[in-house]
């Protein structure tokens, strides 16, 4: 039996007994998995960022001239680890306030031009889609094209809430939730989905690569 | 291997025996649990999690699948693929960990032999340092054994991981070797023929990003298929994150392949139009048995949940 898929198999059911109730067994595995992780990302992290980026990058090993750039980053990093202590932990806010800044500056433009800009223009649809070539018209993508129109204006309204929700104002907000809560739920199937598919992957392993019952 | 049929109550003029034998201990089981409700007596935690077991083991053991249909979201990217001119260049991203891979993993093995059989170039990178063992057994795994005349360089290569997150995208959108001057063999990008012509993300013919956590698909979205001259991006990702991927459709992405059954989905147009894979494992398709079983459990909760509540009169019950 192969040792791996043994060891795999054990800490599978060891998490899955938390089903059951909270045990020893299932705490133990927890903590494998957390000292596993923490290991793994601290070689990595060690490996391709203080190695490859920072050391290679400012002594490169061909003998090249050095990004002595990089000393930035690396001063800074050694700022942030000021917060283990209580008195001059306020030190670390510093390169906190980089990273803040740095992120806020990177994400700016490119947020307005996807998420705002071209999002309006690809919301803005010719509400009746006709074929080009016969004129008749393609009542699927009218319909989508209307759907998105009623549900971006009525999603809109709810949430403008400097007047009254009464009225044709009142009825039209009350549509904006409706496709809201049909979002939450959409969204609600495909976590799912999703928290199904790793539930599958791991009963696949126990039944496959561990018991061998299929093929 | 499983080869691909689609499942049938009624096989071969009498009873599916296997699937028979799955409906009536779950849709049994779920009776039971009705008229439980139905007196308004507690229903275990537990026993919940005994029907999911049931609903995900069953299909699984009797390896029950069904047929799957391309959806104009899917076919979109298979669509892409099939239509680019032959040596296109596709950038494939595994932007995820081994916890998400039973996910996404069949999506990008898809997407893989449909290129490679269409005759493209494929550049691999990863933004996650976990996604790099698992691209590198991909490769591993696949081209060697089905694909022997491709060769590391000339018809696919792997830049590796690269830290740095979205930051890293921001540069290879105006110079790749930037921040990639070797690939994950250390063979400077100036050497390998695939770069022949390639500056920038800008100069391959498509992107397709596989993940669902940050960095991933949105990020390629954001900061490479929306730059100015930017390529096409099609995306695979978690179905946790499927939701937020739809915006971006049909403009600013090719198509999604959300979830398993986005991988199903794809598998199933793969296999239709490449009878050569009908031997190769297709996991989506094996994973939609248990994942429409388990749909079906729940929703039966959820409607018995409702049932209790308004039969038993709960309803009418005052709360704070």
């Amino acid at each position: 039996m192969d040792i791996s898929n043994f060891l795999a198999a054990v800490l599978t059911l060891g998490i899955f007994s938390f089903l059951y109730k909270d045990n020893p067994v299932y705490r133990a595995c927890e903590a494998i998995f957390v000292g596993v992780s923490a290991g793994y990302w601290a070689i990595v992290f060690f490996f391709d960022n203080l190695q490859k980026k920072f050391w290679e990058g400012v002594f490169p090993p061909d003998g090249s001239a050095g990004d002595h750039l990089l000393w930035f980053g690396a001063i800074l990093g050694v700022l942030m680890l000021f917060r283990l202590s209580s008195k001059i932990g306020w030190i670390a806010r510093w390169p906190l306030a980089f990273i803040v800044g740095a992120t806020a500056g990177l994400y700016m433009i490119t947020y307005f031009v996807s998420n705002a800009m071209n999002q309006v223009a690809d919301t803005m649809l010719s509400l009746i889609v006709v074929n080009d070539v016969t004129g008749s018209i393609i009542w699927t993508q009218t319909i989508g094209a209307l759907v998105v129109a009623v549900g971006v204006i009525s999603g809109l309204v709810y949430f403008f809430f400097s007047k009254e929700h009464k009225g044709v104002f009142g009825a039209t907000a009350k549509v904006g939730i409706w496709f809201l809560m049909i979002t939450f739920g959409a969204s609600f199937g495909y976590t799912v989905m999703s928290r199904m598919s790793l539930l599958i992957g791991r009963m696949s392993f126990l039944f496959r690569d561990w018991l061998g019952l299929i093929g | 291997m499983i080869p691909f049929e689609p499942i049938r109550l009624f096989a071969f003029g009498g009873f599916n025996v296997p699937i028979v034998i799955s409906l009536l201990i779950i849709g049994g089981g779920m009776l039971w649990l009705l008229i439980r409700s139905l007196k308004a007596k507690e229903v275990d935690r537990r026993i919940v999690f005994v029907f999911i077991f049931a609903a995900v083991s069953a299909p699984l053991l009797f390896e029950i699948t069904f047929d799957e249909t391309a959806t104009p979201i899917v076919k979109g990217v298979f669509e892409k693929i099939e239509n680019m001119p032959e040596r296109s260049r596709i950038v494939i991203a595994f932007d995820f960990d081994p916890a998400m891979a039973p996910e996404v993993q069949p999506m990008a093995n898809a997407v893989i032999r449909h290129a490679l059989a269409k005759n493209h170039r494929l550049i691999f990178i990863s933004l996650w340092a976990t996604g790099q063992a698992l691209m590198d057994k991909t490769i591993s795994e696949i081209i060697p054994a089905e694909f022997p005349q491709k060769q590391d360089g000339i018809d696919y290569v792997s830049l590796g991981y690269k830290a740095g997150n979205e930051g890293v995208l921001n540069v290879i959108v105006s110079n790749v070797k930037k921040m990639f001057p070797t690939d994950v063999n250390g063979v400077p990008l100036t050497d390998i023929a695939i770069f022949n012509g390639v500056r920038s993300m800008k100069d391959v013919d498509m992107v397709m990003a596989v993940g669902g956590g940050k960095p991933g698909p949105k990020e390629w979205v954001l900061f490479v298929g929306d730059a100015p001259g930017g390529p096409p991006v099609a995306v695979g990702v978690a179905a946790v994150v499927a939701p937020q991927m739809y915006p971006y459709y049909p403009k600013q992405v090719l198509g999604i392949l959300g979830g398993i059954k986005g991988a199903a989905e794809y598998e199933s147009e793969l296999l239709h139009n490449y009878p050569r894979f009908a031997e190769q494992d297709t996991p989506g398709l094996r994973m939609m048995g248990p994942q429409t079983l388990a749909h079906v459990v729940i929703m039966a909760f959820i409607i018995f949940g409702n049932l209790a509540f308004f039969i038993g009169g709960r309803h009418k019950e005052k709360r704070l």
